[in-house]
This record gives C-alpha cells, sequence and structure tokens, in this order.
C-alpha cells in the first residue's frame, strides 16, 4: 500500500487553479521531492495532505486514510512543518516542544530518541523563547515539534527556504537519517540542487506535474545538446545568443549561460570563435551535463 | 479533557509572560471605577454669572447674594454696561448675564411682577440648559423667600402658591456617580471577555500558530474554549474587584441581589463572546480585527444609554439600540444595583441577552466552519 495516494486533485482559490488534477503516489519509506518555483501549488497541496484544507475535486488517501474524511485519524498519524515559523514565539524550547508532545498525547522522553540528533543542539537553548532563536535553530525547533509524536509520515513545506547554505546541507542530512528509521517524507523546495538528494521528485509548475521520476532518470532522459557559456559582457552575451541562429534556448545560471543547441554542425569551438568576433572577451564554451533545472526548463518551455 | 489543561496552561502562561496584558488587567477595573465617574460626569457645576445692574437695590443685592452663594454658580462681575457684560461672554468668562432692568424692585413691589433678563452662551448645549433650569429653581425660591417680606403690601394672602418638594427615589442625592458606575462596570466584561479571546485568536491565526494546532488531534472545540476560559475567569476577577472597589470608594452597595448581577453578566459574558468569535472568524489580521472591534465598541457604548438615556434618542434611534446587548445589560444592571429589582423586572433584559447569545454562539459555530 502506498503511504500517499493523490487522485486527480484540483483547487482553486477565487479564478485561479491552484491545482489541476494532480495525481501522484509515494510508497513508504520514500524520500520524495516537490520542486517548483513560488506559486507553482507546493503548499496547497500540503494544506490539502495535512488536513488542512478540502480539495474541490479528486480524492487522497494518507496511510490508506482519505484526507476528509479520516481527517482525525490522519492528524495522528502525520508531522507537518509549515513554510512560516509557526511555533509560540513568547514560550521556551523546551515548553513548545512538550506543548507539542502533549497535544498528541505524548511526552518528549518517550519520543526522545527519535529527535535527539536533531535537538541536541538546541539543549543548551532550552529556556530560551523561541522568538530569540536564530534562523537554523528555529527550524531545528520546528522540526523536532513535528517529529515528536513519531509520525509515520511527515510533511516539510519549503524547510530550507531562507536558511543559509551549511545549514540547508545539515537539514538534508538529518532528513536522510529519519528516512532510515522508516519515516515517509514528502518536502518541497525551490532550489533545483535539493533534487537529487530525494529518491524520486515531482516537477510542479502551475498547478501540474511536469514529471514524476528518480532525478537520475529524469536527468538521464536529457537528451539536448547543452553547453555553458561565458564572457566578461554577460548580460550582452544573453542577448545575442537568444537570437543566434542554432541555439534552442538560452538562460542566466549562476555566473554560466546555459544554452541548448539545434544545430548539431555547429561546435563549442565555432561558436566560441563567432563570439570573440562579435567582440566578446575571455569567452568561454564548453560541454556539460544537465542539472535538475536544466531539465525543469526545458519541461516548462 | 487532559488536552484542555495543557492548552489552558499555555495560555495563562502567554497572558502572563506579556509585557501589557496583566499591567492592563490590574489597571482598568481602577481607571474606571476610581477615575472614569469623575470624567464622566453630567453634572453642571461652576456657571459663572455676570450681573447687568442699572441701579442697586436691597432687593437686588439679596439676589446677588442668593446666586452667588449657590454651588453651582460664580459670580464674576457685577457692571451696568450690558456691552461690557456680553463682552465677558464672548471672551469666554462668562456663561451667563442675568439683566436686571431700571424699575425692576419698584414693579416688582407695586404691580406684584417683575421681569429680568437671562442670556445663555448655549454653545454647550447641555450647560445651557441645565444652568437655565438652575437658575429657574433658584429666582422661584428668591421668590418665595422675599413673598413674606412683600405680602402686606401686593400679595394678598388669598394666592394660591403651590410649592414642589421633590423627593429622589433609587439616587436621593441625585448622584451621577452613582448612576454611572454600575453602567461602567459592564465595560470591563465587554472588553475582557469577548474582545480580548477574540484578538488572542486573530493573532495566532496571524503567526500562522493555529495551523500547527490545526494539524493535531486538538479539536476546534477544546481550542476555542481554552481561549475564551482564560478570560471568562479573568473578567469575573476583575469584575467581582470593581464591584468591591465601588463599594468601598463610592459606598455602592447593590440593592438588588448580587446573584442576579452575575447571573446577567454570565449571559452577557456568553452573548459577546460568541460576537468576537464571529469577528476572529473573520479576520485574518489583527489590523482588521482591531479597526471592527474599535467601530463596535464606539457603537455599543454610544448607543447604550451609557452616558445618555437611550430614550431621549429619535425614535429610529431607539431601535437600533434594540439590537445592542450592551443597553439591556447596562440597563438591568442600574435596575439591580439602584432600585433592587429582581429576576422578574428583568426578565425583559434576560431574554434579551439569552437571545443574543443564542444568535452569536451559532453564528460563529457556522462562521467557524465555513472559514476552513
Amino acid at each position: 500500500m502506498a503511504a500517499i495516494s493523490v487522485n486527480k486533485i484540483s483547487k482553486s482559490y477565487r479564478n485561479i487553479r491552484a491545482l489541476q488534477e494532480i495525481s501522484f503516489e509515494v510508497k513508504p519509506g520514500e524520500l520524495f521531492g516537490i520542486i517548483g518555483p513560488d506559486g507553482a501549488g507546493k503548499t496547497t497541496l500540503f494544506r490539502i495532505l495535512t488536513t488542512l484544507m478540502v480539495p474541490e475535486e479528486g480524492t487522497a488517501t494518507v496511510n490508506g486514510l482519505d484526507v476528509v474524511t479520516d481527517y482525525k485519524e490522519i492528524r495522528k498519524q502525520v508531522g507537518y512543518m509549515p513554510g512560516r515559523f509557526s511555533l509560540y514565539q513568547d514560550m521556551t524550547v523546551e515548553e513548545n516542544l512538550s506543548f507539542f508532545a502533549t497535544l498528541f498525547g505524548t511526552t518528549v522522553r518517550e519520543n526522545y530518541d527519535l529527535v535527539k540528533d536533531i535537538y541536541q543542539p538546541l539543549e543548551k537553548f532550552k529556556t530560551r523563547r523561541a522568538g530569540k532563536l536564530s534562523g537554523g535553530m528555529k527550524q531545528k525547533l520546528a522540526l523536532s515539534c513535528a517529529l515528536i509524536h513519531k509520525p509515520s509520515v511527515l510533511f516539510l513545506d519549503e524547510p530550507t527556504t531562507g536558511v543559509d547554505p551549511v545549514s540547508r546541507k545539515d537539514f538534508w542530512e538529518m532528513l536522510r537519517r529519519l528516512k532510515k528509521q522508516g519515516i515517509t517524507i514528502v518536502v518541497s523546495t525551490p532550489y533545483m540542487d535539493e533534487a537529487v538528494l530525494c529518491d524520486r521528485i515531482g516537477l510542479i509548475r502551475e498547478g501540474e506535474f511536469m514529471r514524476i521520476a528518480t532525478p537520475q532518470e529524469i536527468i538521464g532522459s536529457y537528451q539536448e545538446i547543452l553547453w555553458a557559456v561565458r564572457s566578461s559582457k554577460m548580460s550582452a552575451l544573453l542577448a545575442e545568443l537568444r537570437t543566434f541562429e542554432g541555439i534552442k534556448s538560452c538562460f542566466s545560471f549562476g555566473d554560466t549561460l546555459h544554452i541548448t543547441v539545434s544545430n548539431e554542425q555547429l561546435l563549442p569551438a565555432t561558436l566560441k570563435s563567432i563570439l570573440e568576433n562579435n567582440g566578446h572577451t575571455d569567452v568561454d564554451v564548453y560541454p556539460i551535463q544537465a542539472t535538475i533545472e536544466d531539465c525543469y526548463m526545458l519541461l516548462a518551455k | 479533557m487532559s488536552t484542555l489543561k495543557f492548552l489552558l496552561e499555555k495560555e495563562f502562561k502567554q497572558f502572563f509572560r506579556n509585557p501589557f496584558l496583566p499591567g492592563t488587567l490590574v489597571f482598568m477595573p481602577i481607571m474606571i471605577i476610581l477615575i472614569m465617574p469623575f470624567a464622566a460626569t453630567m453634572d453642571v457645576r461652576n456657571i459663572n454669572v455676570a450681573f447687568v445692574l442699572s441701579e442697586q437695590s436691597p432687593l437686588t443685592n439679596r439676589l446677588i447674594q442668593k446666586i452667588s452663594s449657590s454651588e453651582y454658580f460664580n459670580l464674576v462681575e457685577v457692571t451696568s454696561s450690558p456691552k461690557e457684560a456680553l463682552s465677558l461672554m464672548e471672551k469666554g468668562s462668562a456663561d451667563m448675564i442675568l439683566e436686571v432692568p431700571v424699575g425692576f424692585e419698584r414693579k416688582l413691589t407695586r404691580e406684584g411682577k417683575g421681569d429680568l433678563m437671562l442670556s445663555i452662551n448655549a454653545v454647550n448645549g447641555a450647560k445651557g440648559g441645565i444652568g437655565t433650569s438652575y437658575i429657574s429653581t433658584l429666582l422661584n425660591d428668591f421668590v418665595l423667600e422675599i413673598r413674606d417680606d412683600l405680602a402686606p403690601v401686593v400679595i394678598s394672602s388669598a394666592t394660591p402658591v403651590i410649592r414642589v418638594v421633590p423627593r429622589y427615589l433609587f439616587n436621593p442625592s441625585l448622584s451621577y456617580r452613582t448612576y454611572m458606575v454600575p453602567a461602567l462596570i459592564t465595560i470591563l466584561l465587554t472588553l475582557l471577555c469577548s474582545f480580548l479571546p477574540a484578538l488572542n485568536i486573530v493573532s495566532e491565526k496571524e503567526a500562522g500558530t493555529i495551523e500547527q494546532i490545526n494539524v493535531t488531534p486538538v479539536s476546534k472545540f477544546t481550542f476555542i474554549i481554552a481561549k475564551l476560559l482564560p478570560y471568562w475567569i479573568m473578567g469575573f476577577i476583575v469584575f467581582s474587584i470593581a464591584m468591591i472597589l465601588a463599594c468601598v470608594v463610592w459606598g455602592l452597595i447593590p440593592v438588588g441581589n448580587v446573584a442576579t448581577i452575575y447571573l446577567l453578566a454570565i449571559i452577557y459574558v456568553f452573548a459577546m463572546s460568541g460576537f468576537g468569535l464571529v469577528i476572529s472568524n473573520y479576520s485574518a489580521t489583527m489590523q482588521q480585527a482591531m479597526f471592527v472591534i474599535f467601530f463596535f465598541i464606539i457603537v455599543l457604548m454610544m448607543m447604550s444609554g451609557l452616558f445618555t438615556p437611550f430614550r431621549s434618542m429619535p425614535l429610529w434611534a431607539q431601535y437600533i439600540t434594540a439590537f445592542n446587548p450592551l443597553r439591556y445589560l447596562i440597563e438591568a444592571m442600574r435596575m439591580v444595583f439602584l432600585k433592587g429589582s429582581g429576576i422578574q423586572d428583568i426578565a425583559r433584559n434576560l431574554f434579551a441577552l439569552i437571545g443574543f447569545a443564542l444568535f452569536f454562539l451559532l453564528w460563529a459555530v457556522k462562521s467557524y466552519k465555513k472559514s476552513n
């Protein structure tokens, strides 16, 4: 039985379609990533699966329980960490944790093993108010509170947004460890580089999944010729490449431009000399391996 | 049940950690019972009177004496020039000009009548009106006083004189304070028991913490009860403190049964808590909720007969007050406090409040479901 099964779910706000007939399944113990930009419908999907919102059409089950009719039972079995820090800022670290434990009829001591790794760095601040913690600490506390009742399914809505790169890496390390304990994890993120850390990912755009597969499958199915291009005048380069005959697409990726080439006769060295003739200096053109972001861009076209 | 206990524990913890709320809780009854009655007074005192006398006589001297010795009037000027008196009023140092015309005493002693001219600054209508009635009473008194002196000359002993001696029931000293305090106490209940929990719920919405609670097995009903209960408890403690203060400071002991007062208060708190919940259900932000609450506080207070008797409002406005729960509470509180009315006497008010309670609580339950 699937841990989560979603069947043609739709939801609109007034006349905006947030979700359009979304379907997918998550296997027990899987780390499933929902990857997409802001406004793609990620939070709406989470709110439906955590029983905070009722879908307009379609059905969904979590641990075989219907999100509409069995919402009470689901709430006992899942943990949810909203995108926004939603703990009581005027209560201490310790009070927040034990408060959420008691709401589920359990105690911190009973499930301490599960949160130990995450909560340990917080122990020395346990009498500090939650509002006075740093961003990374807040996130650790929020995760501890979402885990303290030993949920079998964990929903994390953009847990790494606004978190520094080191803490982000830490956080994914924690998720890996939780997965080992058999917890099913659904995590959303706008950061494409985090996608490869998931078992399977769904690329979401405007309320629809474009593709659901393992990150390797998605990268493996990328058929385009992909090059990175760099020069000293990047914005002029972008404008030029976008109108260049034989280049299908051109996007900015950090300090390089990624281009897909339709003209198979074109060679990196040829393109380089053409660009140098057009007045560019320090030109660099080389073939690269596709990333999830390249795949997303291709699918989103 | 144990969930409720933990939720309550959390609410109290948060309340007492708040930098403002506990202090306000202590300050509010003190402010309302000790200071407000001085501010909310309709007694008009210190009316400044200027006299315009064209001639001095023993009778006019006696009149001046009579008026200036009253605690309500201050004598500012005795002049012979009406112009000067008027300029005093324009400057604001005189509220009232009493002009005694030439030949007043002669006319009074010969013909038995005399004319006086009274000019009143009516910018403040209430002060003008009340001042007029005070001075009329004073002048009538004056006439009765001098009647005996004049009687042998003018008034035949057969002239009937009606002397009205008022006996003020329920509030013998006509104290406005006695009238205001029972009503002011109700404001405490309104603010503490209905609007404060409503704002608290909205603040959880705004902070997003309500989401985190909603994904736990805590039922909505338990959550709301945990929100209301602390404020009900604190509200009634403050309400009781206010009644004790009223008794100690103003000597205002309810004539009626204290249990009746609490019964009224409890039903009113149910009604207004429901109303507060309705507001919290429709508001997403504190700003929204605050603004709506502010508006309703003004309407509730102004249309309740708190300051001005609603019977003197135009009829259409009186119909509006019929939808104001505070009106029924204030009316009944004054009846129980001052007249010692029992349950039967205030049955109409009780039923109205029960109606409001049912209406708002049902609406609150309905709108809560809708918002999810």
